[in-house]
């Protein structure tokens, strides 16, 4: 900058870019416990309910010749969902509560390049750890069981790179609508309504003129398109999503949370 | 854009719904002094502040720092160090670790962490959470965060808020050593007698609107308002009166102070002597005394005051007393004033603060929406 000025900083000044907002939100996410107690939880689960649900289904010896076993990684990926939903949300909505986003934007005038550097870190993490445990999951589930199906190699691949995808999507959505809401326990209360409210309204839908509702929300409903995941066929119906569209469902439904979370930040007082 | 002008507003207004909470507010700060930015609370000292760092916008005019809109400027921490509220950050995160994604975010190297944590005297408690720290510790986080990117405009709101006395002299050395260093340091503060002690320059803000832009010896002598205090004999109410009657006939202002003396302005001391004489009446004080900066302050912004506290009458808790006094006094006459508690201060010098007394005729008004 020539601004003339008669103080000079002895350490060099450069200009700041979007690898020093990554380091930054990388020690960020780091140094909070809410990140090991949200992301151990979510492991925990995993973990626990997947082989708890393996060890059901082999003691019982029900037939499930048909399917394969790592359709079993799907509960505990569910509850463990409500984790990485905290935690995309805290990740942005933490900073408006604390008030640390004040300091976050004056180091950081640039909003797109924080909230892009939060993104890019927390999906990294989320991705990381959620398709390391599935895989986990996945080979200790099919050793277990030994009644069913061996998967193939497209089942292998959306149960463990397809669900990390899938569950890293459903945080940074969060992280958008925390970005949004602004508000933590707001936030969290709205990405839990939208994770389990279709399944739930679609339930009470007994009339004959809302089938078509029902229908379509228990084949679109985010358990719905884990099911579809895992399964590679649509869980309910025939008409749902299957294979690897629930990843994409998401990624649009994320973009657009997401794009509307940069204007506001953009545009918004903080 | 000039050498003097690091930060410069101009017509800078903002409004939050109805209210304006800053309007029209146009100054700028130079580098190698210290700047107060002066006002009572609500005045929009902390909203000024937030335009500056671009984290508000105005709702119009602009603000600029070393020529350059904030949210413009390539390596914002680098140019401008600002401690906004000590309370702005993660209390889940350690010091060191909050220090640390602050640098890391301009590029500045880690050890710099240990450097500014060394400033401020919290090497010690760099590994534990903020959230345990104490207002004062906070403060000295937050102007450690401030002082990270080694900037050359630093922006201070309230900063000696919580600190002992200890901190808060250290405060006011570490700003004129930044400012000596030609650095451009803004402090904001609804204390006039701090400012008095650590600012070069003041520039005053009540209601959002520019008071007085001006150096600390000029604002000194422009409202620095003399007055006698004079005490006649208390055994001897009528003289009391007498010398009343004859100070207001001589061209003076008299009002009465709660202890029973005479507070004076109008009239030179000696004239108040001789006038005694005259009248026959004794004096047992006839002193000078002289506004403090803190009264002719709270005078240039009485009109400007969005909180202000009565007295608690506490008139539902108490029992109907007695109407006769118990002090076996009777009840005097209010021959003169009495000085209020409270919303008094002496006159303005004439041709000052044009604002204050249009606020003083319509103490309920609200900066008018120009549209």
């Amino acid at each position: 900058m020539t601004t003339p000025h008669s103080y000079v900083s002895p350490i060099p000044v450069r200009k700041a870019h979007l690898g020093d907002a990554l380091a930054s939100e990388w020690t960020k996410i780091r140094s909070l416990r809410s990140t090991m107690w949200t992301l151990g939880v979510m492991v925990l689960l995993m973990l626990g309910v997947g082989l708890a649900v393996a060890a059901i289904v082999s003691s019982s010896n029900a037939p499930t010749e048909n399917e394969s076993a790592l359709g079993l990684g799907f509960f505990g990926v569910l509850l463990g969902s409500i984790c990485v939903i905290t935690l995309g949300v805290l990740t942005i909505a933490s900073e408006y509560g604390t008030g640390m986003i004040r300091t976050t934007l004056t180091a950081c005038p640039s909003r797109a390049r924080v909230l892009t550097a939060k993104a890019i870190v927390f999906f990294l993490l989320v991705f990381t750890i959620t398709t390391v445990t599935a895989t986990l999951v996945g080979l200790a589930q099919v050793a277990m069981v030994d009644n069913a199906a061996e998967p193939t190699s497209g089942q292998w691949l959306r149960a463990t790179v397809g669900v990390g995808l899938f569950m890293a999507e459903l945080g940074l959505l969060a992280l958008a609508v925390g970005a949004v809401v602004r508000h933590s326990a707001g936030a969290i209360t709205i990405m839990i309504g939208v994770l389990l409210l279709p399944l739930v309204a679609a339930m009470f839908m007994f009339s004959e003129s809302l089938a078509k509702v029902q229908e379509w929300l228990l084949d679109y409903a985010i358990p719905s398109q884990l099911i579809a995941l895992y399964a590679g066929r649509s869980a309910m119906g025939q008409s749902g999503p299957s294979g690897w569209d629930p990843v994409w469902i998401l990624l649009v439904i994320t973009a657009a949370a997401g794009a509307g979370a940069y204007a506001l930040l953009n545009s918004r007082d903080v | 854009m000039g050498l003097w002008r690091m930060i410069e507003a101009v017509g800078l207004t903002k409004r939050y719904g109805a209210k304006t909470a800053v309007y029209n507010l146009s100054f700028h700060v130079r580098p190698g002094t210290v700047t107060g930015f002066l006002g009572p609370n609500g005045s929009g000292k902390s909203t000024t502040m937030r335009m500056i760092l671009g984290l508000d916008r105005p709702t119009s005019g602009h603000v600029t720092i070393g020529g350059h809109p904030f949210r413009q400027l390539p390596n914002a921490p680098r140019q401008v160090g600002a401690l906004l509220d000590a309370k702005a950050v993660h209390g889940g995160r350690s010091a060191r670790s909050h220090l640390l994604s602050l640098a890391q975010l301009a590029g500045i190297p880690a050890q710099r962490v240990d450097e500014v944590l060394g400033v401020v005297g919290l090497q010690d408690v760099a590994k534990r959470r903020s959230k345990g720290f104490s207002l004062g510790m906070g403060q000295r986080l937050g102007i450690a965060a401030a002082l990270l990117g080694d900037p050359q405009v630093l922006l201070f709101d309230e900063p000696v808020n919580g600190l002992d006395p200890e901190g808060i002299l250290w405060v006011r050395n570490l700003m004129k050593k930044l400012a000596a260093e030609g650095r451009t340091v803004f402090v904001s503060s609804h204390l006039m007698s701090e400012m008095a002690l650590t600012a070069d320059h003041l520039i005053v803000i009540g209601r959002g609107q520019l008071l007085a832009d001006m150096s600390v010896t000029d604002f000194i002598s422009a409202n620095s308002a003399d007055f006698a205090r004079v005490r006649t004999p208390q055994t001897e109410p009528q003289q009391r009166e007498k010398l009343t009657a004859a100070l207001i006939e001589a061209g003076g202002r008299v009002m009465s102070e709660p202890d029973g003396a005479l507070r004076v302005t109008g009239v030179p001391l000696p004239r108040i002597s001789d006038l005694a004489h005259d009248a026959d009446v004794r004096l047992w004080e006839l002193s000078p005394h002289q506004a403090s900066l803190e009264e002719a302050y709270m005078r240039m912004t009485q009109g400007a005051v969005d909180y202000r506290s009565t007295e608690d009458q506490l008139a539902h808790l108490q029992q109907p007393q007695p109407q006769h006094g118990g002090y076996g006094t009777p009840p005097q006459q209010p021959v003169v004033p009495e000085v209020p508690q409270q919303g008094w201060y002496a006159p303005p010098p004439p041709g000052q603060n044009p604002y204050a007394a249009q606020a003083q005729s319509e103490p309920a008004q609200k900066p008018e929406d120009p549209r």
